[in-house]
């Protein structure tokens, strides 16, 4: 049986929602974007009118007003754009269950047993409908028969347009656009295939698979089954627990961390709040994750799994230290950092500590961090801090613990 | 423009909620004869989401939108 999939994608997200709230700037350029003082200064969304005007996102705020000096800038408001992904999500619900985010303003259904609301195009227009009368916004989706075709067809036509790729349209459709239009090919592997006089899809295509996988190895295979429409993968069941399965934080500093020394000091922050975040709840984490996000707003997220539970600072510490040092090399400075841990077990469940771990020293390291959160809940975040904390203090001086606990820009860190 | 009101509600036993007065500035207090729709909605006059009540006051249908705990209905411009 052919798959249905269908990719959505909320159209400016940030900046609907914003223009929702504020109906008297329809029709004008806006950017949603924090103020200069706050070192938000940058553009993090832009309606089709600032589009028109050339501002690209993540360029600075003076830089955007210099290309039109009437655009309307509105401070970001996470907390609702949240709560309307939430209820995108919940919309989608009552077609599918096979539903699976990406970032807080796409995901992908799989309605192939969704018959019973009719034809992929006609869910996909019933649910931009939908999104449309109860939420004010609109959305563009990407009707196929693969994951990677669906969302090329959600980036097709915007906004608020269905799209469809079938196994009979695709080579007209999808071969002529650029390779890097295609998800898992970005800026830089563009570059590469290149080199080899690979500019479009189809160029991709119709590569021999042996060639690329010899250039690129795995993922050189990988772009040829999905250039060629035989991308298999599933769309994964959404389950509404998935979100409590990790805890984190991430920090965006007032000004960009420039070396190990910045990253260090908001690593210390991170952990120790992430941590605080564990022994509250009473779990332990086996996995953590740290998420990266440049002065350019390009983000990903690197993770290891540790050798044994933990819910101590100083362990989940050392880990994203080593993994920052790994997968970093400070070719632009940072701009934001998260730390974030998962797998967890009840923290009274744990009893088998590794072999070769040295029992005496994490339980007095153990006794430290709960004493220091005795401190804390009594006298203040601020009344205790590691020395290290010291060098930069404008930097270190921020309590994520309850502000933050869950990471503003999901759509990044998955 | 948002027109945030005050509203005599009913708390039903079975978790619903059912406005049953507008308070207006003026101290006047319109009876919600009839509830003909439920449903959540946009705003797109005034701005903002929520449930969307049609209620019929009077001779006319009015929406009212339950956003956020808050009442309010879409202001109507003169001009």
């Amino acid at each position: 049986m052919e798959r249905v999939i269908l990719h959505c994608d909320l159209n400016s997200f940030y900046a609907s929602v914003e223009e929702l709230y504020h109906p008297e700037v329809k029709g004008k350029p806006v950017v949603v974007g924090g103020s200069e003082d706050e070192r938000h200064g940058i553009v993090l969304a832009r309606n089709q009118i600032a589009k028109k005007y050339n501002i690209v996102t993540a360029e600075s705020i003076w830089q955007a007003k210099k290309k039109c000096p009437d655009l309307i800038i509105l401070k970001p408001n996470h907390k609702r754009y949240e709560e309307f992904s939430l209820k995108v999500r919940e919309i989608f619900l009552q077609y599918t269950d096979l539903v699976e985010p990406f970032g807080i303003d796409e995901a992908w259904l799989d309605v192939s047993n969704s018959k019973y609301f009719g034809t992929g195009k006609e869910i996909a227009d019933k649910i931009r409908e939908q999104i449309k009368q109860e939420l004010g916004i609109t959305a563009s989706v990407g009707v196929s028969f693969n994951k990677v075709f669906a969302k090329l067809g959600s980036d097709l036509r915007k906004p608020d347009y269905t799209t469809i790729i079938t196994k009979e349209n695709y080579k007209e459709i999808v071969w002529p656009l650029k390779a890097n239009e295609m998800i898992y090919v970005g800026k830089s592997s563009y570059e590469q295939l290149k080199i080899y006089g690979l500019y479009t899809i189809g160029d991709i295509a119709n590569k021999d698979i042996n060639f690329l996988k010899e250039k690129f190895g795995k993922w050189g295979e990988t772009i040829w089954v999905f250039a060629n429409g035989l991308d298999d993968s599933e769309v994964t069941r959404y389950d509404q627990r998935q979100e409590a399965k990790s805890i984190g934080n991430n920090i965006t500093t007032f000004r960009n961390m420039e070396n190990w020394q910045d990253v260090d000091i908001i690593l210390n922050v991170l952990s120790e709040s992430v941590a605080t975040t564990l022994r509250q709840r009473g779990l332990m984490a086996k996995e953590v994750l740290v998420y990266f996000r440049d002065s350019q707003l390009k983000s990903f997220t690197r993770q290891v799994q540790l050798n044994d539970y933990t819910n101590l600072s100083s362990v989940i510490l050392k880990s994203a230290k080593q993994l920052c040092r790994k997968n970093y090399r400070f070719q632009k400075p940072l701009r934001t950092l998260g730390i974030r841990v998962r797998k967890f077990i009840e923290q009274s469940e744990h009893v088998q500590l590794s072999l070769f771990e040295n029992v005496d020293e994490i339980k007095q390291q153990e006794k430290l961090e709960t004493t220091i959160d005795d401190i804390r809940s009594r006298y203040g975040h601020k009344s205790i801090k590691k020395l290290s904390m010291l060098v930069d203090q404008d930097l270190s001086d921020y309590n994520p613990v309850g502000e933050n606990d869950n990471l503003t820009d999901v759509e990044d860190f998955k | 423009m948002k027109q945030f009101v005050d509203v005599i509600c009913l708390n039903q036993k079975t978790g619903q909620i059912r406005p049953l007065y507008i308070l207006w500035e003026n101290g006047e207090k319109y009876p919600i004869d009839k509830i003909t729709q439920i449903i959540p909605a946009a705003s797109l006059k005034s701005g903002g989401m929520g449930l969307r009540f049609t209620c019929k006051i009077g001779n006319s249908y009015r929406y009212l939108f339950l956003e956020e705990g808050k009442w309010f209905i879409e202001k109507v411009q003169l001009n």
